[in-house]
């Protein structure tokens, strides 16, 4: 699923590239991935990062908001009337064994072992859905507890920034599934590890931003 | 081991065997010219004309809104506009100017330029690139749409809520502002970080970050500020659009709602916006003195750190733009004197610029006509911005039109007329010749007089206590005059804006018999004035070698024995053939066309039924999966630059293919006789 | 060039990649141990919400509750995302916008006297 770019001069440039190393400039030609790049990143790596620091400011929005709104509900169930620490605990552990199971992906495919890759993948993927499936649980319980989406302030802001979690995790899920299908069909071979790397990445990031709600919005009175 | 027997998929640079048809449903696009080459293309240069084409035809129609305002507010009482009428103008034209006409444009002029002043062939991300200019004019014509369905937003551009609740914007004129932008703001999301990635990551062998242009450099702080100021807007538009579709509480005073939560979140936008939206225009003025001045930019490390500066310090204003609505005094303190420290990074630009002219040679072509003025005007909208800093005095500036003067002086003096110095100093590159310097000249002194007479009296109005957003005034509150004098300021302006289309189009006729424009025609100082004029599709035959800043000025230039700067070599001896017929370019795809027509569909889904938003959820994820799946290069039909084809400037890639000027911005190229036409036969 | 001397190199680039990168790779048993600890504070955050256990922290209760976070946190970062063996210029873009985001809306909230 990369995409790729445009030659920057690695196959037709030799002349050039030779002239740069020459000059003996702080070009970083260090040739690592399959194109060269100025600081010899990947860019779709790099890509992805920059979106992952953009992507703070989105939950960060969300967070605040629920921060501010939550005790300020008049009327309709608070916090403490509808939450099962318990229940979310397990919702929170299966998240974090996710994060694991996409890194042992990652670290498999590294290796070469294309099945294990795959294995630790579709893994991912199920403990993402059932993180998922605990969610759909958790609010369909709340919503027979009487806090549907515009009961009150404290629900709406909860609703809307698990909400924005939960569809970053599905659109995760997503990703892991064709990962896997192209995994069967062949088509993830070890050198395309970078693209696993990548997802992985994103993975990572719902994961910690879950962290942080976890604690924020579940464990703190 | 099974995965031995089977070839390994294509590596993402596209070299490698491909056993397979991705989909196998369409063929993959191989048209270079043509409408529907510009439809796929993932050239960034044909991608940042048609970036330049829509925002030019949105300034049309933000100017006509303008003229609306202003036909209307010319005397009292007047009957032109109803208030509700009035209420969805402006907001139209404040939007319509700022996410439909400034930031296109400069991402037009980012899009065309960075690649080549940083010696790339392309941007990192190709079809990415194409998707947002997409998904912009997705977005741009679905808002344009609401005064189809009921009318157009209303709220003003800022949308306060709860104001832009169901309850007091009943229409759907606020459904359209949230969904259309949101797909505007993916689009600058997308482009950002390709942007940020193209600049960090594909620069030519030698090209430090200390040798851009100071224009590339800009381009650099605006995309990292789009980057992290969008997601914020994104999250209050996403809470507006829930709470008048689905009726969440978000704004809703009664259940406990604080609609500062709105306010803070736009304005924590709003202000990086501001810098966004001017900083491009500063990029451009300092490239184009340096040129018309005949010396480098004075200060250029203080250029860069300035602008680096002005985006930090850019984020911790934002509630300057919320002194009266109740923070607190040791809210207003902080953010007053933070405001005023801002000023300072600007200071410094203006000085430098100055100081770049000053012993200079100067040479007063229109592009530099445009860009001293922007110096002028934007001090002027600088100073009036520093009398906001000091809250008080803004208590009684705000909402009155010394704010609206204070703003136009320094979008449309400052960044406005900083795009047009582009336009008339980029313009021979793009497209092969230039634009008429005599009619660039009554364009220009047009502009200015017509700028100055609408908003310099809005100083004294604003001050006298007219209020902003206020759809007539009464007789007898001394407001007449001057707002009759703003109106044939307003008319001037647009009288000017005859006269830069009437240059375009009789430029473009007398391109044909006049003399090609070489490489080169201003003798100027950076990289994309090394190539011909228009560029090869591949850009460069050899990726320039960079050794110092200015490297394409001290190839022709150097400094002799007795220190004299004396020309070594002509612009045709130095520049770079662009003849190869060889370079490996990336294929076009009509994927980020399909993903970008669903999103609109999305939108009107969710504002009228939602099977709408079903289909177009449909394109946008089937769009999405076709793009992923689909090489970056087509092997069976491995696209190269056509340019050998090309002879001379009568049918030269992109001068052909011209765009006639159609309402939405889509292209109709005209088609290419011969050779070229031959090229386009399907390869089996 | 030709193209398939083309396609050698590129081979031989992307796999000297994978070479590098498993090299800089921590080996698995890391990863579980990283896991483990996760999973020991999280418990540890959970513990929190029994009655004897927030009475006793008093004072702490939040503190300690962020503590925990910030180090679950920053072992994800750290190693699942491998931010600290990486180039950081990744460190430099993802921190400036969690920075940024921190600090813009804790000033938000403070505005709002969120915390009086």
């Amino acid at each position: 699923m990369a995409d790729a770019t445009t030659e920057t001069g690695a196959g037709e440039d030799q002349p050039g590239m030779g002239v740069a190393h020459a000059v003996g400039e702080a070009v970083h030609a260090e040739v690592g991935g399959e194109h060269h790049t100025s600081t010899g990143l990947s860019n779709e790596k790099l890509g992805m990062w920059v979106f992952l620091g953009s992507d703070c400011l989105l939950f960060g929005g969300l967070i605040s908001t629920y921060l501010l709104y939550r005790h300020r509900s008049i009327g309709g169930p608070g916090p403490t009337d509808v939450f099962d620490i318990p229940f979310t605990s397990v919702s929170s552990f299966v998240l974090l064994m996710s994060s694991l199971t996409m890194v042992l992906a990652l670290s498999a495919l590294l290796r070469g072992d294309i099945r294990r890759n795959r294995i630790w993948l579709l893994t991912t993927a199920l403990l993402g859905a059932t993180f998922i499936a605990g969610q759909v649980f958790e609010f369909t319980a709340f919503k027979r507890e009487g806090l549907g989406y515009t009961t009150n302030l404290f629900s709406s802001s909860f609703y809307t920034l698990t909400g924005f979690h939960g569809v970053h995790v599905t659109l995760g899920i997503l990703m892991l599934l064709s990962l896997f299908v192209m995994s069967l069909r062949g088509n993830l071979p070890r050198e395309r590890a970078e693209t696993v790397e990548i997802i992985g990445l994103y993975w990572h990031f719902v994961d910690i931003v879950w962290i942080i709600i976890f604690t924020v919005v579940y464990l703190i009175p | 081991m099974a995965i031995t027997e089977r070839p390994p998929m294509a590596l993402p640079s596209g070299e490698g065997e491909r056993d397979f048809q991705p989909l196998g449903v369409f063929r993959r696009p191989t048209a270079h010219t043509g409408w529907r080459s510009w439809i796929t293309t993932i050239d960034h240069k044909k991608i940042g004309i048609m970036y330049g084409v829509a925002a030019l035809v949105f300034f049309l129609v933000g100017g006509f809104e303008a003229l609306l305002i202003r036909t209307q507010l010319a005397r009292p009482d007047g009957t032109l506009l109803s208030a509700d009428a009035y209420n969805q103008v402006f907001t139209m034209h404040g939007i319509t100017m700022i996410f439909l006409v400034v930031m296109p444009m400069a991402n037009a002029f980012a899009n065309y330029l960075l690649p080549l002043q940083i010696g790339a062939r392309d941007v990192a991300f190709p079809r990415l690139n194409a998707f947002g200019l997409w998904c912009f004019l997705a977005g741009g014509i679905f808002l344009n749409t609401s005064w189809l369905f009921g009318g157009g937003a209303d709220g003003g551009w800022f949308a306060y809520a709860p104001n832009t609740g169901v309850a007091f914007s009943p229409g759907h004129g606020m459904d359209f502002y949230a969904l259309g932008l949101l797909i505007t703001g993916i689009a600058s999301t997308t482009g950002a970080i390709n942007l940020t990635v193209t600049i960090i990551n594909m620069r030519a062998p030698g090209m430090t970050l200390m040798r851009m242009p100071v224009f590339t450099w800009m381009t650099f702080v605006v995309q990292l500020l789009l980057v992290f100021a969008l997601p914020v807007i994104t999250v209050a538009l996403f809470l507006l659009m829930f709470q008048r579709l689905f009726d969440a509480n978000f704004f809703d005073v009664s259940a406990g709602a604080d609609p500062l939560l709105w306010e803070h979140l736009f304005w924590i936008f709003g202000h990086p916006e501001v810098y966004i939206l001017i900083l491009p225009a500063f990029g451009i003025v300092s490239e184009v003195i340096p040129v018309f001045s005949r010396k480098p930019i004075f200060g250029y490390p203080f250029m860069v750190f300035s602008g680096i500066a002005i985006g930090f310090m850019g984020w911790g204003v934002w509630a300057h733009h919320m002194f009266a609505s109740g923070i607190g005094p040791l809210s207003v303190t902080a953010f007053s004197l933070s405001t005023m420290f801002i000023a300072v990074p600007t200071g410094v630009k203006i000085l430098n610029w100055m100081a770049t002219m000053y012993g200079g040679r100067l040479r007063f072509t229109t592009a530099m006509l445009f860009a001293i003025a922007l110096v002028g005007m934007f001090t002027i909208g600088g100073l009036s911005g520093v009398t906001h800093a000091v809250a008080p005095s803004d208590t009684q500036q705000t909402d009155t039109y010394y704010i609206v003067a204070h703003f136009h002086y320094v979008l449309f003096g400052g960044a406005i007329m900083g795009l047009f110095a582009g336009m008339y100093f980029w313009w021979p590159k793009v497209f092969g010749h230039q634009l008429s310097e005599g009619l660039g000249k009554w364009h220009f002194w047009l502009n200015l007089i017509g700028f100055n007479l609408t908003f310099g009296p809005m100083h004294i109005l604003g001050l006298q206590g007219m209020s902003r957003r206020i759809y007539t005034y009464e007789e007898g509150y001394g407001f007449d005059f001057w707002n009759l004098v703003a109106t044939i300021g307003a008319f001037t302006i647009a009288v000017s804006m005859l006269v830069f289309i009437a240059n375009i189009a009789i430029s473009k006729r007398r391109a044909a018999d006049a003399a090609p424009v070489g490489p080169d025609p201003w003798d100027a100082r950076s990289l994309e004035w090394m190539v011909s004029s228009p560029p090869p599709e591949h850009n460069f035959d050899e990726l320039p070698v960079v050794t110092r800043l200015d490297e394409y000025w001290h190839r022709k230039y150097a400094e002799g024995d007795d220190h004299k700067v004396r020309r070594v070599a002509s612009a045709e001896d130095v520049m770079d053939p662009g003849e190869r017929t060889d370079v490996h370019l990336p294929s076009p795809s009509y994927w980020p066309f399909v993903v970008a027509l669903g999103l609109p569909l999305v939108g009107y889904g969710l504002i009228f039924s939602l099977w709408w938003a079903v289909l177009g959820g449909l394109a946008v994820a089937g769009g999405i999966y076709g793009w992923a799946f689909e090489p970056a290069d087509d092997d069976e039909n491995p696209p190269h630059d056509h340019h050998d084809d090309d002879h001379g400037d009568d049918d030269s890639g992109a001068a052909a293919e011209l765009p006639t000027d159609t309402a939405d911005g889509d292209d109709e190229a005209e088609p290419i006789e011969g050779e070229q036409a031959a090229e386009e036969a399907p390869v089996g | 060039m030709s193209v398939t001397t083309e396609q050698e190199s590129h081979a031989e680039e992307a796999a000297a990649e994978v070479e590098r990168l498993e090299h800089e790779h921590p080996r698995d048993f890391l990863y579980v141990q990283i896991a483990v600890i996760l999973a020991v504070l999280t418990a540890a955050e959970v513990a929190t919400y029994n009655q004897d256990v927030s009475d006793a922290l008093g004072d702490f209760q939040i503190p300690s509750l962020l503590l925990l976070m910030c180090i679950k946190f920053a072992l994800v970062i750290m190693f699942f995302m491998h931010l600290r063996f990486d180039h950081r210029l990744f460190s430099w873009i993802f921190v400036g916008g969690l920075v940024l985001a921190v600090g813009v809306y804790i000033a938000t909230l403070l505005t709002f006297q969120y915390w009086t």
